[in-house]
């Protein structure tokens, strides 16, 4: 393993990336690609997971260090269940946001990890928050993240739409996804889509050679 | 509730204790730190029809010396869950020896039988706390009441599931194989000839796996550890045997001396067990 990981950024398994999450009429669409790599050369996983269910109706994407994020990611489960349970109602998900957002911002020197929440609850509806690196937090209408999003911010500032319709955001998340993943070497895999609706929970798995082909493929 | 401590609870937050040990130890050594003994290593794990094979080559190198030829690299956790380990050789024997006493112990308060899913999360809290210190990576396997389970947990505490994995700096060797010849369902003598062609292929392309291959399968019926499955077709015949019998030491000259004991004090304490 030594071989691998000296000079890399984030030690160990490195989850590389593109997440992202968008609102749309009625709902929210939350992904991520799937590989997990080692000192940007080697591909550990083709098909790691990285859209965490932390509630019924609350998804997490998951970038950066992978043990790190599993972990953080354990941790705000756990506190999302109890103060579900305290609360006697599911929680809400900005409380999700701020779970990751206390465990991230607290522990920064240690952690190397950053998230994208997105789910519906019934106060606010469909919502999306982002916790980068930091500890910020951040609610946005559409958010990307990870090393493959650079690739994409041009085509998500063009193409994003508020309020589109269902099929609509998840066409406009699974060009996004495959744009990066075209891109970015430590971007790959399946494409993991989730979305989340008030009636419930939809989970779409695009694998590679299904994602859409661009002009120079 | 089996932790990964049992006699007391791990305090909050990174445990740095051994960094500031380590250096303090380093300047004791002026030639060179004494270099842990590492398993180098090819491991490898397939989920088949039945249940999970397991495999691993039984070198322990230190730098360039094989200091073991037949280090058993499969270790037990329950009855039903196996753990294969690479990396540094007293910590994939200590993490794993630590979670089988756990689970052990969770066994007998809870009446149930762990869960492989249980004892990878044990092993990812474990590991997460040491942030990467200890050097394990491990492939744990085995055969539960939810079905056939295959996992691999990093030293940094990460952890992934897959039908068949390989670890070690055999990995890349042991990989191809089982990318090659891995198919869902596969029969028993199909798993346990793909787990021994990738863990061979590690034995053959990297310095530091070699000499024999065990194997284990795990089924609901029970386990199978087989060691070796394959024995090193470069095995040297040892010219001469190194034992020394009784006698090869002359005894020049004998004195016994009886140690004279007296009693000093007896007491009597009548014990009640009616």
């Amino acid at each position: 393993m030594e071989k691998r990981s000296v000079d890399s950024r984030v030690r160990g398994v490195s989850t590389g990336t593109t997440i992202l999450a968008a609102t749309f009429d009625g709902g929210v669409v939350i992904g991520s690609d799937s590989r997990a790599s080692i000192g940007g050369e080697y591909v550990s996983s083709k098909t790691i997971n990285k859209v965490v269910q932390v509630h019924d109706q609350i998804f997490c994407c998951m970038a950066g260090s992978l043990a790190d994020a599993q972990a953080v990611t354990k941790a705000a489960k756990f506190h999302l269940s109890f103060h579900s349970v305290q609360m006697e109602t599911p929680p809400l998900v900005i409380a999700a946001a701020s779970v990751l957002q206390e465990l991230c911002y607290n522990n920064k020197e240690e952690l190397q990890a950053g998230f994208i929440t997105a789910g519906w609850d019934r106060k606010k509806g469909p919502q999306v928050y982002v916790v980068p690196l930091g500890g910020m937090l951040v609610g946005q209408p559409v958010t990307i993240g990870g090393s493959g999003s650079t690739y994409i911010y041009g085509y998500v500032d063009a193409k994003y739409k508020p309020n589109m319709s269902r099929e609509e955001c998840l066409q406009f998340a699974t060009n996004a996804l495959a744009l990066a993943m075209g891109r970015d070497n430590v971007s790959g895999g399946v494409a993991h889509l989730v979305v989340i609706t008030e009636t419930g929970v939809e989970h779409v798995v695009v694998p590679g050679n299904k994602l859409p082909k661009f002009h120079n493929e | 509730m089996a932790l990964s401590n049992v006699l007391h609870a791990p305090a909050a937050g990174f445990n740095f204790d051994h960094a500031a040990r380590n250096a303090e130890l380093e300047g004791l050594f002026d030639a060179q730190i004494p270099k842990p003994v590492k398993t180098g290593t090819t491991i490898a794990g397939v989920v088949f029809k039945d249940g999970v094979v397991l495999g691993a080559d039984t070198r322990a190198t230190s730098s360039e010396v094989v200091a073991d030829k037949m280090c058993s690299k499969i270790h037990y956790i329950a009855p039903n869950i196996y753990c294969c380990g690479a990396g540094t050789a007293a910590d994939t024997e200590k993490t794993t020896e630590l979670l089988s006493s756990n689970l052990t112990i969770f066994s007998l308060n809870s009446g149930r039988n762990p869960r492989v899913v249980m004892a990878v999360n044990i092993l990812q809290e474990m590991l997460y706390r040491y942030h990467g210190q200890i050097g394990a990576s491990l492939i744990l396997g085995g055969v539960d009441c939810t079905g056939n389970h295959l996992y691999t947990v990093g030293p940094y505490g990460s952890v992934n599931t897959m039908p068949y994995l390989a670890m070690g700096s055999g990995d890349l060797a042991a990989l191809g194989i089982l990318e090659d010849g891995y198919k869902p369902d596969l029969e028993l003598d199909k798993a346990k000839e793909l787990v021994r062609a990738a863990i061979h292929a590690g034995v053959m392309n990297d310095l530091a796996s070699g000499n024999n291959i065990d194997i284990c399968v795990l089924t609901r019926g029970g386990v199978d550890h087989i060691r070796p499955y394959q024995v090193s077709q470069y095995k040297d015949k040892r010219k001469t045997k190194y034992k020394y019998g009784a006698g090869t030491t002359a005894v020049l000259t004998e004195k016994v001396v009886p140690v004279k004991l007296e009693v000093v004090e007896e007491t009597v304490q009548r014990m009640d067990t009616a």
